[in-house]
């Protein structure tokens, strides 16, 4: 149950400065994910903690210990790589031991490790095999048994997951997130579906561009973005934003566009509003309720039945609303359709700093 | 289905494009396989028979005596002991000329794209142009250093020069190769705590047998054909199967023995024809292997 500390970590290779001034503290035995876009730095930043690539500026630390400089076996971190990494040549099993082989552990005992991490992600019938003769779910348990057999104190995930077919996915998330109840340790994991980040994770952390965006719980960074990119990012399918401007008179706030007027009085504002700011409404698909007790009324433009719901998207005097609705009614193309927004449930966002208000 | 696969195969054999293929295909096998043809024919011929002046024809009667003059007892120079001690020197150098370039450019090729050490694409560039400055220009400066260093006329000293010289060529065939391995499984190797040669041994070398039977196939023929560093380098006891070739043939005391010549010229170029023979197949897919894997 290792603590990972990340101190002011700046990283540049070449010219391109990849990770700027980042701080993050990771507690020990979390499931901490890291979500962002592709290319923002998260395997550069992954592979630093790990120590495979060298840091331009900044300390890490693991266990209260500074790594920085620490070459990468030392740091008694366990990795499964992105592209599984799995050695061509040697069977499963060789696979496993090979670290415990270069650590000149005694065969009986490497023996012992590898059986039970074998037996604990069903892999003991493939132990002869090699990596090529594997299914891509089958290299992916290898990958991480060879993570595993080290008995890391702490493990990084680089998108594990990402190869896979949809179903093989949803079935490894479960396992990983079993995985982590049972052994306890402090695991790091890299994805960039938002899905994979809810569903596993104690916290998340949201990067882009190589900076953090915000770091919280999943519900925390789904329900309260700290910024429009983080409310853009999370959710399927996206929030809905509506720019407009913000109208206050002595004991109301009140959102206006040309269309729309909501009147915002239950809203947590951060700092006191100003009058006619102009801001981006921000608000979820869930939010948009279709209700006969609505004010609002629009066209259906577009329906996307997804089994358990449906995503229903409404043209509502020039713009798009997607809403997601549990109801089994049917609705047709081009039909008007009474909804309305929850605004409680908003997030505002100024429109030039892009941040929460 | 079957109709149409016949009918494409027919076209296939008859459109004019591919007739003018076969012919030159055909006329270029002919053009490599007629000297092959005569040398063989002349080689198990008698003086006699070749006196009777058609090259082309079959040999009268077969004899292999020429075979086993050019193999142990035809002239080079003085000594009159065949080809066969040239044989013996020429599997010398070429073992160690193959393995030693094999390994120093492999460990090279996997420095330069694994652990990229500062200035390593420098490196590099010298050694890349390196392989364009030709041998002739080194050759003086080589045989005063070897001079010097006491390896002048000697295997060590010609072993050394093959190793030399063919270090470019093996580094930039490895280093190729390695790059298009992809980084995360050095990474990988490197936190199961991997060192510099465990990796490199464990790990890549056995990756690598496609690429090392490419660069075995270079070595053993460049090598096996060279003639002037063999020549230059190697020192009397040592002379190669080339240059006692030449000798051979150089050598005449009265008449020319064109079937010792022909037969002792055949046992020359085996070595070279079996491994193209051998390992043709390999050749090409190690080639393709490394272009293509990514
Ligand atoms: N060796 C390198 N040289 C220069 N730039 C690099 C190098 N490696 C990565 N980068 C750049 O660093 C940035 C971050 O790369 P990184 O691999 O960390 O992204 P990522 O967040 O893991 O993306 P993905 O989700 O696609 O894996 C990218 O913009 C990439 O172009
Ligand atoms: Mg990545």
């Amino acid at each position: 149950m290792a603590s990972v500390s990340i101190q002011n970590i700046s990283i540049r290779i070449g010219d391109n400065d990849i990770i700027k001034n980042l701080n993050l503290d990771v507690v020990g035995g979390e499931f901490l994910v890291l979500l962002g876009p592709s290319g923002c730095g998260k395997s550069t930043l992954l592979h630093s903690i790990a120590g495979l690539n060298e840091v331009t500026d900044g300390r890490i630390e693991i266990e209260g210990q500074d790594v920085t400089w620490v070459d990468p076996s030392k740091r008694n971190i366990g990795m499964v790589f992105q592209s599984y990494a799995l050695y061509p040549t040697m069977t499963v099993e060789r696979n496993m031991s090979f670290g415990l082989r270069v650590k000149g552990m005694p065969a009986n005992e490497i023996e012992r490790k590898v059986q039970s991490v074998a037996e604990m992600l069903h892999l003991t019938p493939l132990l002869k095999r090699k990596p090529s003769q594997l299914s891509g779910g089958q290299r992916q348990r290898v990958a991480i048994g060879r993570a595993l057999v080290r008995e890391a104190c702490v493990f990084l995930f680089d998108e594990p997951l990402s190869n896979l077919d949809a179903k093989l996915r949803t079935e490894l998330r479960r396992e990983l997130k079993l995985l982590h109840k049972q052994l306890g340790t402090t695991m790091i994991y890299v994805t960039h579906d938002q899905v994979e980040a809810m569903t596993l994770a104690n916290r998340i952390v949201v990067m882009r561009n190589g900076c953090i965006q915000q770091i919280g719980a999943p519900c925390e960074v789904y329900e309260k973005p700290e910024n429009l990119f983080v409310g853009s990012f999370l959710g399927a399918p996206s929030m809905n934003f509506v720019r407009g401007n913000l109208v206050t008179d002595a004991n109301s706030v009140t959102f206006t566009t040309a269309q729309l007027s909501l009147n915002l009085a239950h809203y947590a504002f951060r700092q006191p509003p100003t009058d006619g700011q102009p801001i981006t409404l921000g608000i979820r698909p869930e939010h948009i309720r279709i209700s006969p007790q609505g004010n609002l009324q629009g066209i259906v433009a577009l329906i996307e039945p997804m089994g358990s719901h449906q995503v229903v998207w409404i043209n509502y005097c020039g713009n798009t609303f997607a809403s997601i609705t549990q109801q089994i009614i049917e609705y047709k193309l081009d039909e008007h359709i009474i909804f309305d927004i929850d605004v409680t449930k908003a997030s505002l966002f100024d429109q030039v700093s892009e941040q929460r208000l | 289905m079957s109709y149409s696969t016949t009918a494409r195969q027919n076209r296939k054999l008859s459109s004019p494009a591919s007739i003018g293929v076969y012919v030159f295909l055909i006329s270029a096998a002919a053009f490599f396989v007629l000297p092959l043809y005569i040398m063989l024919v002349t080689s198990v011929k008698t003086m006699e028979d070749i006196q009777l002046g058609n090259i082309f024809a079959l040999p009268v009667s077969v004899t292999l005596e020429p075979w086993r003059i050019a193999w142990n007892s035809a002239c080079t120079g003085v000594a009159c002991e065949g080809i066969r001690g040239g044989f013996l020197n020429s599997l010398a150098i070429v073992i160690p000329s193959t393995i030693l370039p094999i390994l120093l450019g492999a460990l090279n090729g996997y420095a330069l794209s694994f652990w990229r050490p500062r200035g390593a694409n420098v490196l590099f560039a010298i050694l890349m142009i390196g392989a364009f400055i030709p041998v002739q220009v080194m050759m003086f400066p080589l045989v005063r250093i070897l001079a010097t260093l006491g390896l002048f006329s000697s295997l060590s000293g010609i072993i050394l020069v093959h190793l030399i010289f063919s270090m470019p060529v093996m580094t930039l065939l490895f280093r190729n190769y390695y790059l298009a391995i992809p980084q995360e499984l050095f990474m990988a190797a490197r936190m199961d705590g991997g060192g510099f040669l465990r990796i490199f041994f464990q790990l890549m070398l056995p990756m690598s047998v496609p690429i090392i039977i490419v660069a075995a196939i270079i070595q053993v023929t460049g090598v096996w054909n060279d003639y002037i560093l063999g020549l230059v380098f190697a020192g009397r006891d040592n002379l190669p199967m080339t240059v006692q070739l030449n000798n051979i043939i150089n050598t005449t005391t009265g008449v020319r023995l064109y079937n010792v010549n022909m037969a002792a010229t055949i046992i020359t170029s085996l070595v070279p024809l079996t491994i193209y023979f051998i390992s043709g197949r390999w050749f090409v897919r190690g080639i393709t292997n490394g272009a293509i894997k990514g």
